[in-house]
Formats: C-alpha cells, structure tokens, sequence
C-alpha cells in the first residue's frame, strides 16, 4: 500500500472529504441563490426606475411638447446621481443628455425592452461602464434613451462571489482541521487501543489500556477492555494454578501406582503379595477415576451445560432428602445432624446438581467437625434452608475449628485443600464444584464464622 | 445366560468375553455396529452390551434400530460420556441401563444379571420373601419370623430394592440410583451406612444373616438354607 493510499483509507481522511464535500455543495448552492435572487430583485428595481423615468418624461412631453422634453432632460442631466439620459437624432448624434457613447446600433432598436449596454458617461471616459437603457421614439424622428447605471448589481455580484471563494477556502480549512483533530486526537487512541492489544497478544498479559480519565467513549472503552483483560489474567493464573494442581493431585497416586507396580514385579512375592499389590492399585485408578470425573464435571457445570435440563424443584425436598441421606454417617460419626426447614422453597434448578452440591457440603461438615478439639457429644452440623425475600438462603454450619478468614477465600479454588485436611480423603474439589453449581443457578456463595466453626450459605434466586 | 457384546475395543472385549464365561455366561463379540445389528437380529439373547461408540453403525442407532423392529432383549449401554443427559440420551434411544466407563466389571456383571432377570413375569407380585423376611409392598409392612420390623421410608425401599433382587449381586451404584435416585459420587461409603443400619434391624437378633456383603462388589440378599 502507498503511503497516499494509507492516508486514503483511514477514518480520519473519509470523514473529512464527506464533510468538505457536503458542506461545499451546501455552501455553493446557498451562496448562488442567494445571488440570484439579489440580482433579480436589484434588476427589477432599476426597470421599475426606468419606466417611471420614461412616465415622467411622457407627461413633460404630453404637456411642453418635445421643448418640455428636452428641458426635462438637460435639467435632469445636471442632477448627479445614477439616471442616464439621451436625445439624438436620427443618424445618432447626441443632441442632448449626459452620456457621450452609445452603441450606435442601439438607437435603431427602439421600443423594445430595456437592454443592458456599455456606455462612456463623460469625454475621454477610458472604460465604459455598463447600464440598463430604454429607447424609445420621439416625434421629428429624434430618439430619446432612458437608463441607469447598473454597475452597482455589478459589484454587488462580486462582492458574493468573493463572499463564496472565501467560504468555500474557510470550509477547506475546516475540513483540514477536523481531519488534523481526528486523525491525532480520536484516532490516535483508537490506534493506541490496537497497538495495546497486540502488544498484550504477544503476551505482555500485564499491559493494560490508557484510561486519561476524561470520561468520553474512549475511556469507557478502555475500562471495558482493561476489565476484560483483569478476568482474563485471572482465569489464566487460575488455570496455571489448577495444572499445577493437578500435576500434583494425579501425578502422586499415578507414581504410587507405579512404584508399588514395579515393586512387585522386581520382588519374588507370593501370590498373597501381589493380590495385594493388585487391590491397592485399583484404589489408587478409582481415586484417580473419581478425581477426573470431579474435574469434568466441574468443566460442564462451569461451561453452562448442566445435566439434564433445569426444572422447577423444592429446595426444601432436595435439603431433607440430603439430609435424610447423610443422617447415618453423622450418626456414625457421632455427629448431632440438625435439620430446620421452611416449606416449600421453589426454585429453578437441577435436583441432581443440587443435591450433589449440597451433599458435598455435609460430607465436607461432618468430616470437619471433629478434625478440632469439638467433643463428640457437643459436634453437630446444622442445616437451614429458608426463604428470604426473593432468594432461598440455604447454609451449612459446624461448631468445628473453622476456617479461618485469611483462608476461605482460598478454599473455593480447585485442589486446595487446607494442610491440617490433607489427612482426609478428598480430592480438594468439593467446594469447586458447589460453588459452580451455585454459579449455574444463579446464585451466591460464602463462607462464614460459625463462631466457633464453620458456615457455608447458598443464596438461590427463588421461583414463585 | 446368552449375552451379546458389542464393543470395537479389541483388548477391552476380549477381557469381556473371557470375564462372561468365567461368570458362567454364553457370549457373542460384534466388533462394529452393523456386525452387532446382524447378530441381535438373527440370534436370541437375554441381555446385550453394547458400547455407545461404534464403527459404521453407532451404539444408540443400533438400539433404536432393533427396538423398531420388536426386539425387547434388555440392553446395557456403555459410554465414556458419563453425564446425566448422556444418560439420558442413552435411556431414551431405548436402553435400559447405562454404565460410564472406565467400570468395574462387578458392576458390569451385577447390572446385567439384574436386567436379564427384569424380563422375567412376577415383577408386580406384593409379598417379597426371603427366608423368614417378608415384605408387604401394598401394606408397607415388614416381617420377620412374624415379628414386625419398623422401617423408615427410605429403609423400606432399600430393603425392597435388594429383595427384588434377592440371590443378585447389587452395587453401591446401583443403589444409589435406584434407591435415591442420586448418580453422582457421594466421596463417603453413605450406602454401606446405610446398610449396615437395614443389618441391624433385619438381621439382628436372628441366627440366619439374610443380608450379605459380596466382596469388591456390593450387596445380596439371600436365604442362606436354600
């Protein structure tokens, strides 16, 4: 591309020769009207002039006869003003008047309409000026020549078209300035928007967008993309975060598999041996197995395409089924499992998702609880689910050791799993997976102090 | 039983068709699709397998396709999509269980003895008896010996689900689904709770355990005299 054809094809060029061209037409159109209509009327009025010059002089004549005629005009003559008068004779002397040189040519055609000619006022006028002139005849076949000098619409024509040559130059500057204004200050920021972005592209992650605080589009546009760039970087470290824990997470059960494998292949162990080399690797696969259903499942319910369609459901119903599920465990666990809830708490949602991210909380309660100091005829896990306004609020709360505040943050990311838990079993998604099932509902988590222990609340949108 | 397995992995279905044998089952491989529409058209079979994925003719194709032409031989379909609307999917193509891979070939084995069975008339009778336990399914009730069993719900249609059942191996899973209607993981051994609470009041206090654990499988029920 040619440096003019680069000119060409920006913004900047385009919407300055659109407004120099539309302006310049308007202006053009204008300004000639304008003209026109001043030259007719200013031209109307010198032949109304005329004619009532020519009444005058035919009422003198009709009274004084050709002397009054004459007289009318010598008199008039000295008059100083616009009015031209002759009386010549037949072979187009001047016998009177106050011009010097006519068009010969022009005495002859007499009673016709008034004619624009060139004329010489006085002796030895250099240039002829221009007038509007009427000939009529007069008895003794003299011919008298009515006008007035025009040379003012004359000038008043020129002083339009100058009025025009410099709009015309005054809207070529505009234009050129609004291009200027365009190209550096609009367009500039617009070329800055995209250099930003491909520096970012190739990979600088932090760069972000000049926002001059000025509050135009621009810096609206440039707070949208910077906010996009924000939740971009954070999925990004998100995603480093959650590779590295997973190289963890499976790479540790696939190098015990392996070891323990190769162990018995190496040994000269009995059958008893390697039976159980066998066992303890296909709990190793179905904790893997398990591990990597919970990730998928995890990827699906964050991409928005849950399992099965949403229906209309009672949260009230799926929280006692939950509960009613888990109740032995508690009691197994020497855990008082408290139910309290309020009926019917429609919403719109998936029963087995909710039930899994509900179950995933007791599971997690019931665990936790007894991980501290709690004695196991106080340890009890609550669960409420009540209607608040226009949301379900359902939580999950144990009189365990708790969370601390620093950490719970922390705890909704994949994999994380809190060093004093690392003993449990449990692949760290748990929490993961309620968090994005509250996502796909429409809802809200968070994690609170029980004081003491723990609270998990769900807030659903209710339906109804 | 005879068993038809359609499956196009060659070291997973020859795996498969020993594991059956050993089982004490009769069964035919079809590596593709269309070899399996031939052979579900041509032979009889108690239960097929057939894998969701296939060569020239995919799984749920084959299923709609035999279902069309009257075939109600129970069929088990095998996926590695393992989500709930596959699931689904998979039901509604005419299946009538489906199992996600990888599995545990126990798990296999116990849902396709509980199918093949299914066929079977008698489903719809109301006293379920095993040994000295009845289960009055109109009336809710529950003896043993003549002396009533208090049960909760959800106890009583565990205790249904397994004596349905009696003398089959059923698994953690198939439980969870049938009893709770739950298909995902619960992470903690909830179902063998659950049992063990059904033990003791089923089976405490009796000389003859009805309720039995099979090992790296699930769960029987079943009259130890018989």
């Amino acid at each position: 591309m040619t440096a003019i054809g680069k000119v060409v094809r920006t913004t900047a060029f385009k919407l300055s020769a659109i407004y120099f061209i539309v302006f310049t037409v308007f202006a053009i159109a204008f300004v000639g009207w304008i003209s026109r209509e001043t030259d007719r009327v200013l031209t109307q009025q010198v032949r109304d002039s005329i004619e009532a010059e020519i009444g005058i002089l035919a009422d003198e004549g009709l009274s004084k006869g050709l002397t009054g005629i004459v007289a009318a005009i010598e008199q008039r003559s000295r008059v100083p003003g616009a009015s031209l008068y002759v009386i010549a004779d037949k072979d187009g002397h001047v016998v009177a008047g106050n011009v010097t040189e006519v068009p010969p040519a022009l005495l002859k055609q007499s009673g016709l309409d008034p004619v624009t000619v060139p004329y010489k006022r006085l002796e030895g006028d250099r240039t002829s000026n221009v007038a509007m002139v009427q000939v009529l005849p007069l008895p003794n076949g003299l011919i008298m020549l009515v006008g007035r000098d025009i040379s003012e619409i004359d000038r008043i024509r020129t002083v339009v078209a100058k009025a025009m040559v410099i709009g015309v130059g005054l809207l070529i500057l505009l234009a050129l300035t609004s291009w200027f204004f365009v190209s550096r200050r609009v367009l500039k920021r617009i070329d800055q928007v995209s250099a930003t972005s491909l520096r970012i592209m190739a990979g600088d992650l932090s760069g972000r967008l000049e926002v001059t605080g000025s509050g135009d589009e621009f810096d609206r546009l440039a707070s949208s993309l910077n906010a996009m760039l924000d939740r971009i970087e954070d999925l990004l470290s998100g995603l480093k975060e959650v590779s590295d824990n997973i190289a963890h997470d499976l790479k540790t059960p696939l190098t015990r598999m392996r070891t323990r494998v190769e162990a018995a292949l190496a040994g000269e162990g009995s059958g008893e041996d390697y039976r159980a080399a066998l066992e303890a690797t296909i709990e190793d696969a179905d904790q893997l197995i398990r591990t990597f259903n919970a990730l998928l499942m995890i990827a699906r319910v964050e991409a928005g395409s849950p399992d099965g369609a949403l229906t209309s459901l009672d949260l009230a119903r799926i929280v006692a089924d939950v509960a009613e599920f888990y109740e032995p465990v508690a009691e197994e666990a020497e855990v008082y499992l408290d139910l309290s809830l309020e009926e019917p708490l429609p919403m719109v949602g998936s029963r087995e998702l909710v039930s899994q991210a509900l179950g995933n909380l007791v599971d997690n309660a019931i665990k936790y609880v007894r991980s501290g100091e709690t004695p196991p005829e106080t340890a009890r896990v609550r669960v409420t689910a009540r209607r608040e306004g226009a949301e379900i609020v359902v939580s999950v709360a144990d009189n365990g050791p708790g969370i601390p505040a620093a950490e719970r943050e922390r705890v909704l990311q994949r994999f994380v799993r809190l060093e004093k838990s690392r003993s449990q079993p449990g692949s760290g998604l748990g929490l993961s997976l309620v968090e994005a099932v509250t996502k796909l509902h429409h809802g809200a988590i968070s994690l609170s102090d029980a004081g003491p222990g723990l609270v998990v609340t769900l807030r659903f949108p209710a339906s109804g | 039983m005879r068993i038809l397995l359609v499956e196009d992995d060659r070291e997973t279905a020859a795996y498969l068709v020993k594991a059956l044998k050993e089982a004490g089952h009769v069964p035919d491989h079809a590596a593709d699709g269309e070899e399996g529409a031939f052979l579900a058209e041509t032979n009889r079979y108690d239960v097929m397998i057939v894998d969701r994925m296939l060569p020239k003719k995919d799984g749920l194709t084959l299923v709609a396709e035999a279902r069309a032409k009257g075939n109600d031989t129970p069929v088990l379909i095998l996926s590695a999509l393992g989500q709930v609307d596959d699931r689904v999917t998979g039901l509604r193509a005419g299946g009538d269980d489906y199992l996600a891979k990888p599995y545990a070939f126990s798990e296999l084995l116990a849902r396709i003895e509980v199918l093949a069975r299914r066929r079977k008339p008698g489903e719809a009778e109301t006293l379920l008896r095993v040994g000295d336990l009845e289960l009055d399914r109109l009336s809710h009730q529950v003896r043993r010996g003549g002396t009533p069993i208090p049960l909760q719900p959800r106890e009583f249609r565990l205790l249904e689900y397994l004596m349905k059942h009696a003398g089959q191996v059923v698994t953690r899973t198939m439980l969870l689904e049938n009893v709770w209607d739950y298909h995902f993981d619960p992470q903690t051994n909830v179902i063998d709770v659950h049992i063990s609470r059904l033990r003791s009041k089923v089976d405490k206090g009796f000389k003859d355990t009805l309720v039995h654990t099979v090992r790296g499988a699930g769960y029987m029920i079943r009259d130890s005299h018989r």
